[in-house]
């Protein structure tokens, strides 16, 4: 993994492409109504400028951009926007993620709900995944070099 | 009406194909990573199984728009699209163990560990 | 319009049987990285198959997470493992392959009794999809109808599989989460 750190063409391209890919994570996440996506895909593929960002500058570096609390906070906070969504349309009145009730007509309840749980979703998935690599990632460096911080050099 | 003759039943007869595929090397293999990627491509073969049952034929993707009248079932879609996920959840918890069993054995092949916990059995039982 | 459908038959099955061919090799190749860049293969053309059967959703996430994810994945726990897998011996062969075609036997033999592939009569398509697909713009008001299954009828559906993923990531840091700080000792180390 800081072998890559070397390789010029990897840095500038990921550098070019990170954004983008991020990009087009939101636009799956909010166009996931009208189009192919949501928040299962929108998820993996914002995970996925992250892992590449890691892959290339190295663990250290990426847990400076997002540190391992906010991925594990994220996680609760995903799972809980997604309840939470269901006990206030039951606070509201109707049946548990019975979406109708959160807006004024029917059909615009129902597209706030869905869009607050498809982000939801997105959040739960999106920290899934960081944890998970980060968790693989960090074994790895701590056995390639098991004196030194996890891989947090300068490069 | 459209004609059902082909594929017909051919189709999910290559599915089930894949399935054993999937299902021998999961039995065969002794070595655990090799025997997760049996059970992901057991699981792919599932995958495109319920997608086939939900295709109709001449319809199109499920998502609405005006001027057409055949759609393909929208139902195992969904039921789909979440399982992929959850299977990469499982797939990382798997390999998670299969991390762990290295580090404490130093080995990852079935038959070689099952063969160290009879040999510590072994020694326990004369202690 | 009938030779738009043959060629979509027809990409189908060539789409099967390239999965196929890639499944053989994952069973045969010994090198492990090879297997898992050839696992990651075999994704893409699941993925690519979704396509051709109409699941443009699936397609997405499967390209998304089987052929991105889970292969980073498996590379990372080849780099703390080793990528060679010992030769198995030659009984174990012959036990997979009596299971294998047991199990083939009684599939082949279910199967007799199913609807033909792509059948708009066959029970699947009966029961709640009409509903879906008829009622969903008027009470979701949403155009893809897979993400108002996904996140109004079945919403609750859906809750459960984000608590399993939400329950696989603790297990994950569990498990791995915590970096040693001494040198890690090969065999008989974490005991």
């Amino acid at each position: 993994m800081t072998g890559m750190r070397r390789k010029i063409v990897l840095r500038v391209v990921s550098k070019l492409l990170i954004p983008f890919i991020l990009l087009f994570g939101l636009y799956v996440q909010w166009h996931g109504d009208f189009g192919p996506g949501g928040g299962f895909q929108a998820g993996v593929i914002f995970a996925a400028g992250f892992v590449l960002y890691g892959l290339i500058f190295g663990l250290g570096t990426l847990r400076e951009a997002l540190p391992s609390w906010l991925t594990r906070v994220v996680l609760v906070l995903g799972v809980l926007l997604y309840a939470g969504v269901g006990v206030v349309t039951m606070l509201m009145g109707g049946n548990f993620l019975g979406y109708n009730v959160l807006g004024a007509t029917p059909q615009g309840g129902q597209h706030i709900g869905i869009v607050l749980i498809e982000f939801g979703v997105g959040m739960t998935v999106f920290a899934a995944v960081m944890t998970i690599f980060c968790a693989f990632a960090g074994r790895a460096a701590a056995d390639v070099n098991p004196v030194d911080d996890i891989g947090g050099d300068n490069g | 009406m459209v004609d059902l003759s082909f594929p017909g039943l051919l189709n999910y007869w290559f599915v089930f194909l894949l399935m054993l595929i999937g299902l021998y090397i999961v039995i065969a293999h002794e070595n655990l990573i090799k025997k997760i990627v049996g059970l992901n491509v057991f699981q792919v073969s599932v995958f495109v199984f319920y997608i086939s049952v939900a295709k109709v034929k001449g319809g199109t993707a499920p998502i609405l728009a005006d001027g057409i009248e055949v759609y393909s079932n929208p139902l195992p879609h969904v039921l789909i699209l979440t399982a992929i996920v959850v299977g990469l959840a499982m797939t990382a918890l798997g390999l998670a163990l299969v991390v762990r069993v290295q580090e404490s054995f130093g080995i990852i092949e079935d038959d070689e560990l099952r063969a160290l916990e009879d040999q510590q059995e072994d020694e326990g039982n004369n202690a | 319009m009938n030779l738009e459908i043959l060629s979509s038959d027809l990409l189908n099955v060539a789409m099967l049987a390239f999965m196929g061919v890639t499944g053989v090799a994952i069973a045969r190749i010994r090198n492990l990285f090879a297997v898992v860049m050839l696992s990651g293969i075999y994704s893409l053309l699941g993925a690519t198959l979704y396509v051709i059967l109409d699941a443009v959703d699936v397609a997405f996430t499967e390209a998304a997470v089987g052929a991105g994810a889970s292969t980073v994945l498996m590379i990372g726990t080849l780099a703390l493992t080793s990528d060679r897998e010992k030769a198995m011996p030659n009984s174990n062969a012959w036990k997979g392959l009596i299971v294998c075609a047991l199990v083939g036997a009684a599939l082949v033999y279910g199967s007799l009794d199913m609807p033909l592939f792509g059948d708009p009569m066959a029970p699947a398509q009966q029961h709640v999809a009409p509903r879906y697909l008829n009622d969903s713009m008027a009470e979701i008001g949403l155009p893809n109808a897979v993400t108002s299954v996904l996140a109004s009828y079945r919403g609750y559906d859906t809750m459960g599989e984000v608590f399993v993923i939400f329950t696989a990531a603790c297990g994950v840091i569990c498990l791995i989460g915590r970096t040693r700080r001494r040198p890690a000792k090969k065999s008989g180390g974490d005991k």
